[in-house]
């Protein structure tokens, strides 16, 4: 009896998540539709939901007419570029917080949490006027050095929530049994940590790409990524519905698939750590 | 081994920082190549007298307010739903959590375009569907339109965190209430809820974070209009610095939104405090 109960229960559960579930996800699935669809049948009233000609002329005109592969390159090198960089600078901070803390670890922390609050048009401008003098404006460089540092914050807390995971005592047994400083690092340290640094980067990717106040302020036609490369199809007369979806479903459709791998790091990272 | 990262964070902060305080009491016009003369609070008083300030920081406020209200209560329903068992937990998990790595770019021309445009949107077409006038979203109720397309970029981030956060409950408890007779409701409000209130505390403060500075979905559907009607605070300092060329008074705005964001992060600050203790 009551095991009947669960099963009507969970298929009802079954048939609200998946209605709310395609609903929420509909409008992406829309644009990869629309993507197929001749610039008329995007259009089309009533709307064609699956019965068209499907076509790839899209994504050869998105290809052939516009520079995406250029943007996607400049995405690619300022996301990876960001990321690494920072890793470089956040990784020793957080393994010294984590390992051989201070009484001021704590509130180096909540200051750095505290620089996130700092909005971005606080510095725009002298942001903006530095990157002119030094004909940092519309580079690659200028733009991986903004997010390097704007994502700062939250590689160092994320990467420190990992380190502090990590065993003391496994430390000190492995010097108790004679390991050298370098094995220590290599064969101990370096396996448990990885897992941690490389769902950082991988946060820190996502985060890097999608980001769009740096990349809209500071680049114009040539440099931009993929965010500044859509925005241009906000003029009038780039209102090319089809068009505008195969360029958008190339642009989201990396950072879509690698964002379902990390949906557990998402939620620490994006947290400062605070729910896991 | 600490000391680059926080070096790096400070120059990060501090010299802009400072740069924005002194243009801000400077008269410095980028297309006016004259000298840059001492003004006071001049830049302050254009800039808070300006007619679309107070409006700015009223959809600041109404932009960041929807969007939480939409996020967190739509996000408590969807965790609830989540930790259901069904069928196929994992697709639609995944499914709902997708909008957010759309980028912001993205997201905002699809709704202003598929969807939310007045003649061929799907809107339109279901308003005509259900026989009511189609209307124009963005142009009629722009701030309405821009805290739908918003919400919804975030919607699964605080759907994911409360159900991270709903799976940590322990279960024992929820039973020895049930065993108690305690309906769905009592035990809803007095085990998830209080058991949810740090991770909602969480999703409140980083969203405000993120959603104070909303910048590419003005920017790509309304830019700011009509007039100043989706003008947030944000977009005014970005249209006074990079459309007017008023280098002064955008600074002086910058500080404005600073203060203002500070003011709300101590706010904040205490009201996850307040949780963490507890």
């Amino acid at each position: 009896m009551a095991r009947a109960l669960d099963g009507r229960q969970k298929l009802a559960f079954t048939l609200i998540g998946w209605v709310l579930a395609l609903l929420i996800f509909f409008p992406i699935l829309w644009t990869v539709l629309t993507s197929f669809k001749t610039e008329g049948e995007a259009i089309a009233i009533p709307p064609k939901f699956l019965a068209f000609d499907w076509t790839l002329e899209n994504y050869v005109e998105v290809w052939e007419r516009t520079d995406y592969l250029r943007h996607f390159r400049n995405s690619a090198i300022i996301s990876l570029g960001s990321s690494l960089i920072g890793l470089c600078v956040a990784v020793p901070a957080a393994w010294a917080m984590a390992f051989s803390p201070t009484r001021h670890t704590r509130s180096v922390l909540m200051w750095m949490l505290s620089t996130k609050m700092l909005p971005a048009v606080g510095v725009l401008v002298p942001i903006y006027l530095l990157f002119k003098r030094f004909e940092l404006l519309d580079t690659r460089t200028g733009l991986i050095i903004v997010l390097m540092l704007s994502n700062l914050p939250i590689m160092v807390w994320m990467l420190f929530t990992y380190f502090k995971e990590i065993p003391r005592d496994i430390l000190e047994a492995a010097r108790m049994d004679g390991a050298s400083p370098a094995h220590e690092l290599l064969h101990i340290l370096a396996p448990m940590a990885l897992p941690g640094i490389a769902s950082t980067l991988l946060l820190n990717v996502i985060l890097a790409w999608n980001e769009s106040f740096w990349t809209l302020n500071l680049t114009a036609a040539g440099t931009g990524p993929l965010t500044a490369f859509i925005a241009s199809f906000s003029a009038p007369e780039g209102l090319f519905y089809a068009k505008l979806s195969a360029a958008s479903t190339l642009a989201i459709a990396p950072i879509v698939i690698l964002g379902w791998l990390s949906q557990k790091q998402l939620v620490r990272g994006l947290t400062f750590g605070a729910v896991k | 081994m600490l000391s680059p990262a926080v070096l790096l964070l400070l120059a990060w902060m501090a010299i802009p920082l400072a740069m924005t305080l002194w243009y801000s009491f400077h008269d410095y016009q980028l297309l006016m190549p004259r000298g840059h003369g001492f003004l006071g609070f001049e830049n302050y008083a254009y800039f808070l007298t300006d007619p679309g300030f107070l409006q700015s920081l009223g959809n600041t406020f109404a932009l960041v307010m929807g969007v939480l209200v939409i996020t967190v209560a739509a996000g408590i329903g969807l965790a609830l739903l989540l930790d259901q068992p069904m069928y196929g937990r994992g697709i639609v998990r995944v499914l709902i959590i997708s909008p957010f790595f759309v980028m912001p770019t993205v997201s905002a021309l699809v709704w202003k375009n598929m969807f939310m445009n007045p003649v061929n949107g799907l809107f339109a077409w279901l308003a005509r569907v259900f026989g009511t006038e189609a209307i124009d979203w963005l142009a009629q109720v722009p701030l309405l339109s821009l805290t739908l397309i918003v919400a919804w970029g975030w919607l699964p981030f605080a759907t994911l965190i409360l159900l991270t956060a709903l799976q940590s409950l322990d279960s024992e408890q929820k039973e020895a209430a049930e065993m108690d007779g305690a309906g769905a409701f009592a035990r809803f409000y007095h085990i998830t809820l209080p058991h949810l209130a740090r991770a909602i505390t969480v999703v409140i403060l980083i969203q405000t974070i993120f959603l104070l500075s909303l910048f590419a979905e003005i920017f790509v559907t309304t830019n700011g209009g009509p007039g100043t009607q989706s003008t947030n605070l944000a977009y005014l300092v970005y249209s006074q610095a990079l459309l007017r060329f008023d280098v002064g008074s955008a600074s002086a705005g910058g500080v404005v939104a600073v203060v203002f964001a500070n003011i709300l992060a101590i706010f904040l600050m205490r009201l996850v405090g307040k949780n963490l203790e507890a």
